[in-house]
């Protein structure tokens, strides 16, 4: 709640509707313009949430982050040289040359309640991805691996990861058209242990998508149940 | 998708942004640290510093959704905010999964209201 100095040029901001920010590339402001950027956080909101989708290129993640956030998906990026990501390679450290390694995310978000907002990353499953996790996405509660079957090895390093770092996660099938499989026959291809959940979903409908993130945080209050027995 | 290219080309500019500082002191901030303005922006200011406060004065703002609308890298934005939070110009809400010996699960407690909040969705 902040007066503006009179000092300083005028920038809206992000929420202040259409007139006077710059379009892309040089397009003038219009009424299209900027795109709706939907509802800030609240006053109130103090906790962020993490729940990370990883899937391939075209699996869809976006798609999913978009059906379901009460925001346009958004992306970022962060970047990395080479020294951080632990590549030991002659050829490069000998020279004194650095390497910028960049990866690009998008994410979306859905207010909870009055404290707590999640926010959900769309994350790209390739192997450099998995260097800035830590970084990123520490305390990331837990993962959605969506799986695109014409690429089912992108879902299986995935898996793997996912399975090293500790991350609980459930398995979601996109269905982009009648499936040629069943899902046991997918879990089966994943070698998927029974206790993880492995659902299809349709990622542009947000019942689904929705129902996607249920199960996730279902399977998530089953370990921390447990967990609170054990003690 | 919105996709833009953050990084220009230019190296260089993110350097001249963070004063050639690539990593900050302050690892407490998190991709979903909330942050809130507390200072009117001024003249002779950073003008990355500048836009933060716009950003984040109005209405409370996560690292990360600073991160897309100003166009810079995450942990460009980290060191941006540590000195602002330093200079007491901002305050940072940060997630209680990043709070020391937190685990990566949260309670269940949490998550049963997590469940309810997305079922009502």
């Amino acid at each position: 709640m902040h007066s503006r100095t009179s000092d300083l040029p005028a920038d809206p901001g992000p929420w202040a509707g259409g007139a006077g920010r710059p379009g892309p590339a040089g397009r003038p402001p219009g009424p299209g313009w900027p795109p709706n950027p939907g509802p800030p956080l609240r006053q109130t909101a103090a906790d962020g949430l993490k729940i990370a989708v990883v899937g391939g290129f075209g699996a869809g993640k976006t798609t999913l982050v978009g059906a379901i956030s009460e925001i346009p998906p958004l992306s970022t990026e962060e970047t990395m040289s080479s020294a951080g990501v632990g590549i030991d390679d002659p050829a490069t450290s000998g020279a004194g040359t650095k390497f910028r390694t960049t990866v690009a995310f998008d994410f979306g978000r859905i207010t909870l309640d009055e404290e707590r907002v999640l926010y959900v990353f769309g994350a790209p499953g390739q192997e450099r991805f998995w260097f800035l996790w830590d970084r990123l996405f520490s305390g990331t509660m837990g993962a959605v691996v969506l799986v695109d079957t014409r690429r089912i090895t992108d879902s299986w390093y995935a898996i793997d990861r996912l399975e090293h770092l500790g991350v609980p996660f459930i398995v979601a099938r996109n269905n982009f058209g009648p499936p040629g499989h069943s899902l046991e026959e997918l879990r089966d291809a994943l070698a998927l242990p029974p206790g993880i959940p492995l659902v299809d979903c349709d990622a542009r409908k947000r019942h689904s998508a929705k129902r996607v993130l249920v199960t996730l945080v279902d399977h998530l209050l089953t370990f921390a149940t447990d967990r609170e027995t054990l003690r | 998708m919105t996709r833009r290219p953050v990084d220009s080309g230019v190296p260089d500019r993110l350097y001249t942004v963070t004063g050639g500082r690539s990593r900050t002191q302050d690892t407490t901030f998190d991709l979903v640290t909330i942050v809130v303005g507390e200072a009117e922006p001024a003249l002779g200011m950073q003008s990355e510093h500048i836009r933060i406060l716009r950003l984040c004065g109005r209405h409370p703002t996560s690292l990360v959704e600073l991160s897309s609308h100003l166009g810079l890298p995450v942990g460009v934005v980290k060191i941006l905010l540590a000195d602002l939070l330093a200079a007491g110009r901002i305050s940072a809400r940060h997630p209680r999964s990043a709070a020391p010996g937190a685990e990566l699960l949260p309670p269940a407690e949490t998550l049963k209201k997590v469940l309810r909040a997305l079922q009502n969705l």
